[in-house]
């Protein structure tokens, strides 16, 4: 089978059937539903709530919403697949692919790794079919990469739990019908299952994003919220809890980021082979053809390096360092693939008609949630030398 | 209701098209999939079976490859698959198809309604669906943006250019729809991995009683005798306005007879 002209190496060959058929349909999906609109959305800095529903909703018939969960209507697909998907999603925008993250590992994999067998009946098939959205509460105003400080509090009230506090940065949440939030009881970090029309919830969104902005982010704002006793994630008890769903999610990112390296490689190739300057295309140019070079195959290594990852989960499961050397690797080289992509178009690489900006400008986003570049580097360290260096 | 849906596999649009030294297409040199018209017809026959009831089959006819035109309809949601194959057939044209697809539909047997698509987007011909038609002995109707079935008979919405007339056929029927009809889906991950498990069945042409004269290049009525690469598109005329925008743009349209 023929090569796409960017796949130098055929790492196509190294998907099953079955694998590029996922592929193509999320393809399709974001062909259809995302790229038409998702520069309009940028450039507005809105993603309308009744957008997100039809796109969830629509990502739910497909399958793509918790996919690789077994059971209570997810679809159960392996770790290449839901790779896949997220590098197709991301290849459209970060924020979509972000949007589907936050549903299906961060908020559904809590329910499903932690919840009772009621709170997964309630909420994961809806879930999976786009009909509810969830999002995801860890990070605070004060206490971002050192989440064990946090400060939102959950307190015993008869059966009762009441928590007050407040989450900050959580994508999806002004949208959601359902918040998974971490708060400090008297027996260590719990979640919780927070419906977000519950009294004293708001979830006010934040405004003046410069990144990620086809996303919605806001506050999870709780005062004195009174919740039933079988609110609680019964599965876990501590930080492993979120930080366990951080991985997951993670991991998704390390595919997600080479979709958005892919569209930057493919829109520099395609532009520098018809801008003509000095007589010919610049694509002729030995400097711009280092460029695309190191681009290409910054992105191959960091494709292959995924799917090692990918290959690696569904056969022996991976370990927090593993995931983080590839969210190290694949988002810094995503973001320097889009800024190199960027100069080749010159002048219309700033421009919103061109995809390169946006991609940049999300991968901030992405180089920083998730576990900073910092806090990778630092597990990568302790990994290799045995020696904490966070404090 | 049972559908039977022929589905062809072509060389993919979008890369280079090649010739064997026959002038046959060259169906080995380019990645091939199933012919999107014909997914308009997948899509027809889906929801017809899903408003009602009864067994959506795919059957194809093509080299090795084409039961990729088989997976890709069953993970969309058809029930079953036939895959004719058979090395006699290859260079077969429009009525060796259609005698080969007409045996196979026989044979898979208590059909209701064979769909197809509008032409294939390799051959496009059209022609396949009428002759089927024929050796069916089944009343034909073709073009259809719009279907209903019910009580036994099928009727169709055909748009010309000038009106749209609607067409009522009994039951069984063949009919060809066009890629107004709907919007086909796409597989959903369910559908991919239910398609795993979804009976395909390959049968030559021993299978089906069709005599192998009767097939291939060499039984074909008519031969390609040469084929040739569309020229190059030339370049368009850049108009300048400078005050006389207008009537260049005039001029143009006329000295092409389009104003
Ligand atoms: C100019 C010309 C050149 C040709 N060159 C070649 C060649 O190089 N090599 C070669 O092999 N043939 C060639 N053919 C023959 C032609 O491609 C097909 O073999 C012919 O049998 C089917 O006609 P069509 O593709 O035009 O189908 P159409 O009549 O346009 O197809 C209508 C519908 O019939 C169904 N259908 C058609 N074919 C199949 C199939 N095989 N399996 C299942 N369903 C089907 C589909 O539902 C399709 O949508 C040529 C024909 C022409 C006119
Ligand atoms: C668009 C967007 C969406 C988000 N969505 C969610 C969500 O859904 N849910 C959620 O819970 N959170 C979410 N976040 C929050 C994100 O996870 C945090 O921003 C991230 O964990 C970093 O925390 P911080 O911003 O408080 O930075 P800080 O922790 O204050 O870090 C500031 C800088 O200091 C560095 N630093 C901190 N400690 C050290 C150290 N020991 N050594 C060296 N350097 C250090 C960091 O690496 C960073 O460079 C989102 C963020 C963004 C931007």
């Amino acid at each position: 089978m023929p090569a796409a002209t960017h796949d130098l190496l055929d790492l196509d060959s190294l998907l099953t059937e079955d694998e590029r058929a996922v592929r193509a349909s999320v393809r399709q999906a974001c062909a259809d539903l995302v790229l038409p609109h998702v520069a309009g959305w940028y450039e507005n800095g809105d993603l309308p709530a009744a957008q997100v529903r039809e796109l969830v909703g629509e990502f739910g018939r497909l399958g793509l919403l918790g996919m690789h969960l077994e059971g209570y209507g997810c679809a159960g697909m392996g770790a290449v697949d839901y790779g896949l998907a997220c590098t197709e999603l991301e290849a459209a925008d970060s924020g979509i692919r972000s949007m589907v993250s936050v549903q299906g590992s961060l908020a559904m994999h809590a329910l499903h790794t932690f919840g009772s067998e009621e709170q997964r009946q309630e909420w994961l098939p809806a879930m999976a079919a786009g009909e509810r959205i969830g999002c995801f509460g860890l990070t605070e105003p004060d206490h971002g990469s050192d989440p064990a400080s946090m400060t939102t509090r959950a307190r015993q009230d008869g059966s009762d739990w009441i928590l007050d506090g407040t989450k900050t940065w959580i994508t999806n949440a002004p949208v959601a019908d359902v918040a998974v939030v971490w708060a400090r009881t008297d027996d260590g970090v719990r979640g919780f299952v927070v419906p977000t029309g519950t009294a004293g919830v708001q979830t006010p969104t934040i405004s003046h994003k410069l990144s990620l902005r086809a996303s919605v982010t806001g506050q999870v704002v709780l005062e004195q919220v009174r919740l039933p006793g079988d609110a609680v994630l019964p599965g876990v008890r501590g930080l492993k809890g979120p930080l366990s769903c951080l991985s997951e999610a993670r991991y998704g990112i390390v595919w997600g980021a080479m979709g958005a390296a892919r569209t930057a490689l493919l829109t520099a190739l395609e532009y520098a082979g018809t801008r003509e300057q000095f007589g010919r295309p610049i694509s002729g140019f030995q400097l711009t053809q280092a460029k695309l070079a190191r681009m290409h195959q910054a992105w191959a290594t960091g494709t292959l390096l995924a799917l090692h990852l990918g290959r690696r989960k569904d056969e022996h499961g991976l370990r927090p360092e593993q995931v983080s050397v590839g969210k190290l690797n694949n988002v810094t080289a995503a973001l320097e693939i889009c800024r190199t992509a960027r100069t080749v178009l010159g002048a219309n690489g700033i421009s919103g008609d061109y995809p390169l900006m946006r991609h940049a400008n999300n991968l901030e986003s992405v180089l920083t949630y998730e576990g900073t570049e910092e806090m990778h580097t630092l597990v990568v360290g302790q990994a290799l030398t045995g020696e904490p260096a966070y404090r | 209701m049972n559908i039977v849906v022929c589905v062809k596999y072509v060389p993919d649009a979008q890369g280079d098209r090649a010739f064997e030294a026959d002038h046959t297409t060259d169906r080995e040199a380019v990645d091939g999939l199933l012919s999107e018209l014909d997914e308009y017809a997948v899509e027809e026959a889906l929801k017809i079976v899903e408003a009602g009831e009864g067994e959506v089959t795919v059957l194809t006819m093509g080299p090795e490859d084409a039961a990729t035109a088989v997976k890709k309809s069953l993970q969309m949601g058809a029930d079953k698959g036939v895959h004719v194959l058979d090395d006699a057939i290859a260079g077969s044209d429009s009525v060796a198809t259609s005698l080969i697809l007409a045996e196979a539909i026989r044979k898979i047997g208590d059909v209701d309604l064979v769909l197809t698509g509008l032409a294939s987007t390799d051959g496009v011909m059209s022609v396949v669906p009428a002759m089927l038609a024929e050796r069916l002995g089944m009343p034909q109707v073709t073009f259809a943006s719009e279907l209903t079935v019910e009580d036994g008979s099928v009727t169709i919405r055909r748009d010309n250019e000038a009106f749209s007339e609607t067409v009522e056929a009994s039951l069984p029927a063949v009919v060809s729809v066009t890629d107004q009809i709907n919007e086909p889906r796409y597989p959903s991950f369910k559908g991919i991995m239910a398609a795993k498990k979804k009976p395909v069945e390959t049968w030559g042409l021993a299978d089906l009683g069709v005599d192998v004269a009767h097939v291939g290049l060499g039984a074909s009525w008519t031969m390609v005798t040469d084929t040739q690469a569309r020229p190059p598109r030339e370049a368009g005329q850049v108009v300048t306005d400078e005050g006389q925008g207008g009537e260049a743009l005039a001029q143009f349209l006329a000295d092409r007879r389009l104003a």
